[in-house]
């Protein structure tokens, strides 16, 4: 009967082959979705997948790809350090927020005043209150031994409830005739992330998603710190016996997932939200883990599953206006990729062998 | 500010309710823990099931049939993480969090057209005599059938693993699955039947949110009570008798923090709506100086080499 053997080695070809059948299985099934949604399924994977790039609107939505894809870059890069050591940060949308609600709070203490410094300082404060609100899992886990999967999602509704507060309270626009949300600083050129080269959806949030992505390459492959983070990963006793110290890099792996994602939340609300509302947040904090998987937790993957991403986001929401495919399916979509990528990435620590039944 | 218009019988009595999906999610997972196993999916499977229990209670008219496909529903979406975990050998983490947001996706799709539907009401259970005791009857003994269904399937639980062979058997599994593996049970088997049990346990909590405490759909209405389950089952040291203390604990607090909303508190309504939350996080910051409690295989793949 077939049996499941542990490969000596993980296959190499595998490792890339599963993030590819993964993606192809998911159409798949999702072609099924949309049929027993009623839609034409060839329409729809078209529409999600193919229009966005090469459409006759295309020039619309192809800037979308780095505005959307940035954050999830961003998070996801942050993320995936720490799932390579075993620490699982599942918290990044509540990192997002609060990253956001800093980063906003300084451009709008500025206003009305015109000067350069306004930008930089709302990214440093962006980055600062992401790593903060990532601080909290990190020293309890560190002191206490908390688990901070649970403490990190917990702060995500934490800071869900102080997003409404902030929205509804300190920072409401004074201006705004009494609607929530804060004054939109994208009217605000000195704290506005504003796009580099018109049309391009090129702002700083994707340069520093390409940063992001270029400094962690580095970190992995060449720095003794990346070393440590794949060891923690794969053999958590021979690091502690090469003199690794698992508490420094709980601190560092999920201060800096924390710092990314605050950034990834002050760039957006700077940028294409323009500003502080209650329903600011998206959920790209969990798609993130998302991306952060199915670019194999590899900075270069990660850049690769972001666009994916980002493209069933445009993807979808042309499908929900030509073709009335409702917003969940597309969140559904998503969870089946993750849902795929790990059913199939047992074909690459394991292969299939027949074995005749023996007497044991 | 009106602090007199909280009553302590509607209090306490709204407190069984509260805690009531809390106690069902929280013991579910905690058979599933026991056997070592860790399910993170707890949040998506409640919410599926909240939404199959209110499709189907809207459906045939029949809030029972309701709780029933709330049950099925979730231990459907529980077997989806048995697949990927005891036969694709997958991170377990990693599967529970796809289950979640699986999960999430999945209802939202499911809800669409029931939002703003009310459910059959429930049939509340009148006990003779015992109903109609002052105070006690009305805290205790006024309540729908389903907060003494997840009563006794706590109780049950607790009986199982403390007097029966079926549950030495699954301690066993969970403690050291290769021990259990030589001695000749089939961890993978058991395994999927606790994960299954606490899948299906998770769908009546949900259910019980969407059919009898709100009772209405929306989408995200479960709105973290599955995570705040998985801290529960920390908070109990893995034991049922702590899981029904600690459920009746966050139940308390969440009405005690919807009470003063409602009385009109200084403090500004999102801030006391954090404080379930914040309250979890202490909690678990208070028991995990104790980490010995926890079954020795928790979370580590299985695979039968020979």
């Amino acid at each position: 009967m077939l049996k499941l053997e542990k490969r000596p080695q993980p296959s190499q070809l595998w490792i890339y082959l599963t993030p590819l059948i993964a993606v192809l299985a998911t159409m798949a099934a999702g072609s099924v979705l949309f049929a027993f949604l009623g839609k034409d399924p060839v329409v729809a994977i078209r529409t999600i997948f193919w229009d966005p790039l090469f459409s006759e609107f295309a020039f619309y939505y192809r800037p979308q790809l780095l505005v959307k894809g940035a954050p999830l870059v961003l998070i996801a890069i942050g993320l995936s350090l720490g799932f390579r050591a075993g620490i699982w940060n599942i918290g990044a949308e509540g990192q997002y927020i609060i990253g956001a609600l800093t980063g906003a709070g300084v451009g709008l203490a500025f206003y009305p005043l015109d000067a350069w410094f306004v930008f930089p300082l709302m990214v440093i404060a962006g980055a600062l209150g992401g790593w903060a609100w990532a601080m909290i899992p990190a020293l309890l886990k560190v002191r206490f031994g908390t688990n901070e999967i649970l403490v990190s999602l917990m702060l995500v509704y934490v800071a869900e409830q102080l997003l409404a507060s902030m929205s509804l309270g300190l920072m409401k626009n004074p201006e705004g005739r009494g609607f929530p949300g804060s004054r939109n600083l994208q009217h605000y050129e000195s704290a506005h992330n504003a796009e580099l080269i018109t049309g391009t959806g090129m702002h700083w949030g994707v340069v520093a998603a390409f940063i992001a992505v270029i400094t962690a390459y580095v970190l992995l492959n060449r720095h003794i710190l990346g070393y440590h983070i794949r060891l923690t990963g794969q053999a958590p006793r021979a690091a502690r016996f090469a003199g690794v110290v698992p508490a420094r890099l709980v601190l560092f792996c999920l201060g800096t997932a924390g710092a990314l994602a605050g950034l990834a939340g002050m760039f957006e609300v700077a940028g294409p939200a323009g500003q502080v509302s209650i329903d600011f947040n998206v959920g790209y904090g969990f798609t993130a883990i998302i991306v952060a998987f199915l670019g194999r937790l590899h900075p270069v993957g990660i850049l690769l599953a972001g666009a994916l991403l980002a493209l069933t986001y445009i993807g979808g929401e042309i499908a929900q206006s030509q073709l009335g495919l409702p917003a969940a399916a597309i969140q559904l979509f998503q969870g089946m990729l993750l849902f795929f990528l790990l059913a199939i990435d047992v074909m690459t620590n394991y292969r299939l062998a027949w074995q005749r039944r023996e007497v044991a | 500010m009106d602090f007199g218009s909280i009553s302590p019988v509607l209090l306490l009595a709204s407190l069984m309710v509260a805690a009531t999906p809390l106690l069902l999610a929280a013991t579910g997972e905690l058979v599933v823990e026991r056997s070592g196993v860790l399910n993170l999916g707890v949040e998506g499977m409640m919410i599926t099931g909240a939404i199959c229990g209110f499709a189907t209670a809207v459906n045939t008219g029949s809030p029972l049939l309701g709780m029933a496909a709330a049950a099925g529903g979730g231990a459907a979406l529980s077997l989806l993480f048995a697949l990927l975990t005891q036969f694709a050998l997958a991170n377990q983490v990693a599967s529970g969090l796809s289950l979640t947001l699986f999960g999430l996706g999945l209802s939202a799709l499911m809800g669409q057209g029931y939002q703003g539907i009310k459910p059959p009401p429930f049939p509340e259970l009148h006990i003779p005599i015992l109903s109609d005791l002052p105070f006690v009857g009305g805290v205790l003994f006024s309540h729908d059938p389903m907060v003494y269904l997840g009563l006794l399937i706590c109780a049950a639980i607790w009986a199982m693993l403390k007097y029966s062979r079926a549950g030495l058997i699954l301690r066993a599994v969970g403690e050291n699955h290769d021990a259990a593996h030589a001695l000749g049970y089939n961890v993978v088997l058991i395994r999927i039947c606790a994960i299954m049990f606490g899948g299906a346990c998770a769908g009546l909590g949900g259910a019980y949110i969407s059919l009898i405490r709100v009772p209405q759909w929306t989408e995200g209405m479960t709105a973290g009570i599955g995570w705040i389950a998985l801290a529960l089952v920390v908070f109990a040291s893995w034991k049922p008798e702590r899981v029904l203390l600690g459920a009746y604990l966050f139940g308390g607090v969440t009405v005690i923090q919807l009470n003063l909303q409602a009385a009109g508190v200084a403090i500004p309504v999102e801030y006391l709506a954090m404080s379930p939350y914040l309250i979890t996080i202490l909690v678990l910051v208070i028991m995990s100086a104790d980490r010995s409690r926890a079954p020795g295989s928790l979370g580590r793949p299985f695979h039968a080499s020979s």
